[in-house]
């Protein structure tokens, strides 16, 4: 019995020298961008974050099988925020303590925003796919993928006024939720010089968003035509089932928040029939590009992808034009490839799933056009102008 | 018109805190302790209505029974398993804690098989919104609600007065020791407190479902943060207490989202609590306990 025990020590201990040659063995070398992506896998917006999280996955498999970036490969890690800019920060630090070089992330607001903080005391290059906050721009070091709130709030103004959808417009917004915020501050700033009027401007807050038939009711007493919900499609499919419970028959007009309402769980989509949103990505498109991304997409993961997927594979195309238009390495430090970075992402222009020569301004935000789409029949379409 | 619409619907969403409160109560007034994963077996409740609904398209009926059982034997278990070793524990604290941990428990499982996507609940309620004169509407689901939580009510206070069972919860919430003297068998009687609480959890799960139809691991627990309330409010240990301040709750909320500001409904419900305590400490129906040396 003794025997046989030290036989098993002998064999646990070679199995244990073996497995960590094997270890050094993966060690990385020098030769490759380390990319980290942060999103919410789990919780209220899982379906951003893991749409985030697959359409960076495929668009580095493509740049990889396809040589790398000036010939360095990719090596991709991502984490779990939860929707929580605490956790966030945490998830930044693992990635940070794995040897990450340029961060995709984080894909909402209130985290970018609170990564950002850390992100800019390191001087790492950070790109979020679809914190759309103007706050998630503050830091130099920080770009975006996706329109930032303002942005949104005036074309959704603009196009809810030329395209005559409504001549009084209620809306019902997040106030605890800068991105919901910063969208209805432009929209009602916008709507001003708009042939519509706004008749009920409502609010609730994360704490209480599962009751709406006041604000719902306010809006009906106030005569709207279209309710604008520049909100997420959580609240926002608890929206359209109170709605037509009560009977009331609105239009609803929203952002690239609502994308991902179709893929609620047990969702009566013939409640979302006709709801307009305006986004820069429509699975639907005809172009090459698109339908080569939504074909992958669909093999991997089995479903249709929704916005947020392109602006991450969106991402990392983008930075690996900037890389190779700063012909940068991957043993520059994270400061230094972050600089040489910076100045390229102000010349560059890329086409992209999200849109056709994105350029960047000073600031980190992105120009490009939008696309208005229109629910028909259960899936997205793209209305044609 | 409007006012009577909104008094509807916050009389509405009341009923709801109101069922919700009762468990709060009846647990609080017979095990001294606060069940803060009372709001979690909600979910569970609305989570197992969801899978027979609307995942196996079975009926409605079948849904709302299993998930009463699921419910009843989840809550005598809970009670069993974490807060019955605890009973003589020196400290309150650690019952308290451990029903905060409880609830953590019952979110991460519900989160670990059911995933974090939310989940549109289909109303379970086949009537069509009543519409009376031109800007009154009453869902189906308002008039379920309401009347659901007063048959509870009726039933409820029939059940604590007139049968034997009742009555020895009445006795043990009283004097735990005295009714144990007296013959009644204490643990029973709590594991049938637990066991109610949690049915009705079970059915304040479905209706709050129905009305507001989305369902996540996180569903039950701002819903039973507002119960507690109600439940303070009103007065806790006492039944009729429950009702009438989840009642008020609702009003309350629903008024001030309409006429003040639809952003600080949730501030203003709570103001109103902290006043209520600090004019009749015990909340409104609250009975003052003489403090035994």
């Amino acid at each position: 019995m003794r025997k046989l025990g030290k036989l098993t020590s002998v064999v646990l201990s070679a199995v244990m020298a073996v497995s960590m040659l094997a270890g050094c063995g993966n060690q990385a070398k020098s030769g490759t961008f380390k990319i980290g992506a942060i999103g919410p896998f789990t919780g209220d917006a899982a379906i951003y974050g893991l749409a985030v999280k697959n359409g960076a996955d495929i668009a580095i498999k493509e740049i990889n099988e396809a040589g790398g970036i000036n010939g360095y490969k990719i090596e991709y890690n991502s984490q779990d925020d939860e929707l929580d800019n605490e956790k966030s920060v945490n998830a930044y630090n693992a990635l940070k303590d794995w040897g990450m070089q340029i961060l995709v992330g984080s894909t909402t607001s209130g985290c970018s925003i609170a990564v950002s903080a850390e992100s800019s005391a390191d001087n790492m290059f950070q790109l979020t796919p679809s914190g759309s906050a103007k706050d998630c721009i503050a830091t130099p070091n920080a770009f975006q993928v996706c329109f930032n709130d303002p942005n949104q709030g005036i074309a959704s103004a603009q196009y809810i006024g030329g395209n005559k959808l409504a001549s009084k417009v209620a809306v019902i917004y997040n106030s605890s939720d800068p991105y919901s915020n910063g969208i209805y501050e432009k929209f009602a700033k916008e709507a001003e010089n708009q042939p519509f009027e706004i008749v009920s401007a409502e609010a609730f807050t994360s704490d209480s968003k599962s009751d709406f038939s006041v604000q719902l009711q306010k809006a009906k007493e106030n005569g709207a035509e279209l309710v604008f919900l520049p909100i997420y499609y959580a609240e926002a499919s608890l929206i359209l089932t109170q709605s037509a419970s009560a009977g009331y028959g609105f239009k609803f007009f929203g952002c690239d928040g609502l994308d991902g309402i179709l893929g609620v769980d047990n969702f009566d989509k013939s409640l979302a029939e006709g709801v307009m949103l305006l986004t820069p990505f429509a699975a639907d498109a005809t172009d090459e590009k698109t339908q080569s991304f939504v074909k992958k997409y669909q093999e991997a993961y089995g479903e249709i992808p929704n916005q947020f997927a392109a602006d991450a594979y969106d991402a990392i195309y983008i930075i690996k034009a900037a890389i190779e238009a700063a012909n940068a390495t991957p043993d520059m430090s994270v400061s230094d490839l972050c600089e040489a970075m910076k100045v390229q992402m102000g010349k560059i222009s890329v086409d992209g799933l999200t849109g056709l020569s994105m350029t960047w301004d000073a600031d980190g935000a992105v120009n490009k056009a939008p696309k208005a789409m229109e629910i028909k029949n259960g899936e997205y379409a793209l209305i044609q102008n | 018109m409007a006012f009577l619409s909104y008094l509807i619907n916050g009389i509405s969403l009341g009923a709801v805190y109101a069922i919700i409160a009762l468990g709060y109560t009846m647990v609080y007034g017979i095990a001294k302790m606060l069940n803060f994963a009372h709001g979690d077996v909600i979910m569970i409740g609305s989570y197992v209505v969801f899978c027979v609904v609307s995942m196996l398209n079975l009926p409605v009926w079948l849904g709302i029974l299993l998930s009463v059982l699921v419910c009843t034997a989840l809550g005598v278990t809970i009670e069993a398993i974490a807060y019955r070793p605890l009973r003589q524990a020196t400290s309150s604290l650690t019952v308290l804690i451990t029903a905060i941990g409880v609830s953590y428990f019952l979110q991460n499982v519900a989160l670990l098989i059911f995933g974090a996507n939310t989940k549109a609940f289909t109303s379970v309620v086949p009537i069509d919104a009543v519409k009376i004169g031109e800007s009154l509407t009453i869902t189906g689901e308002s008039i379920v609600t309401i009347i659901a939580c007063i048959i509870i009510m009726i039933v409820l206070t029939l059940f604590v007065n007139k049968t034997k069972a009742g009555r020895a919860m009445l006795a043990v919430s009283e004097d735990k020791g005295a009714a144990q003297l007296m013959g009644i068998n204490v643990n029973k009687t709590i594991s049938l407190t637990f066991a109610i609480g949690s049915a009705l959890a079970a059915i304040a799960g479905v209706l709050l479902c129905s009305a507001y139809p989305s369902l996540t691991p996180y569903t039950g627990s701002m819903p039973g943060i507002k119960a507690f309330v109600a439940a303070v409010f009103g007065g806790i240990g006492s039944i009729p207490g429950a009702f009438i301040g989840g009642i008020i709750l609702g009003i309350i909320e629903n008024l001030s989202k309409a006429y003040i500001s639809s952003q600080l409904s949730d501030a203003i419900v709570f103001c109103v609590l902290i006043i209520v305590l600090v004019v009749k400490p015990t909340g409104l129906l609250g009975k003052k306990l003489q403090e035994k040396v």
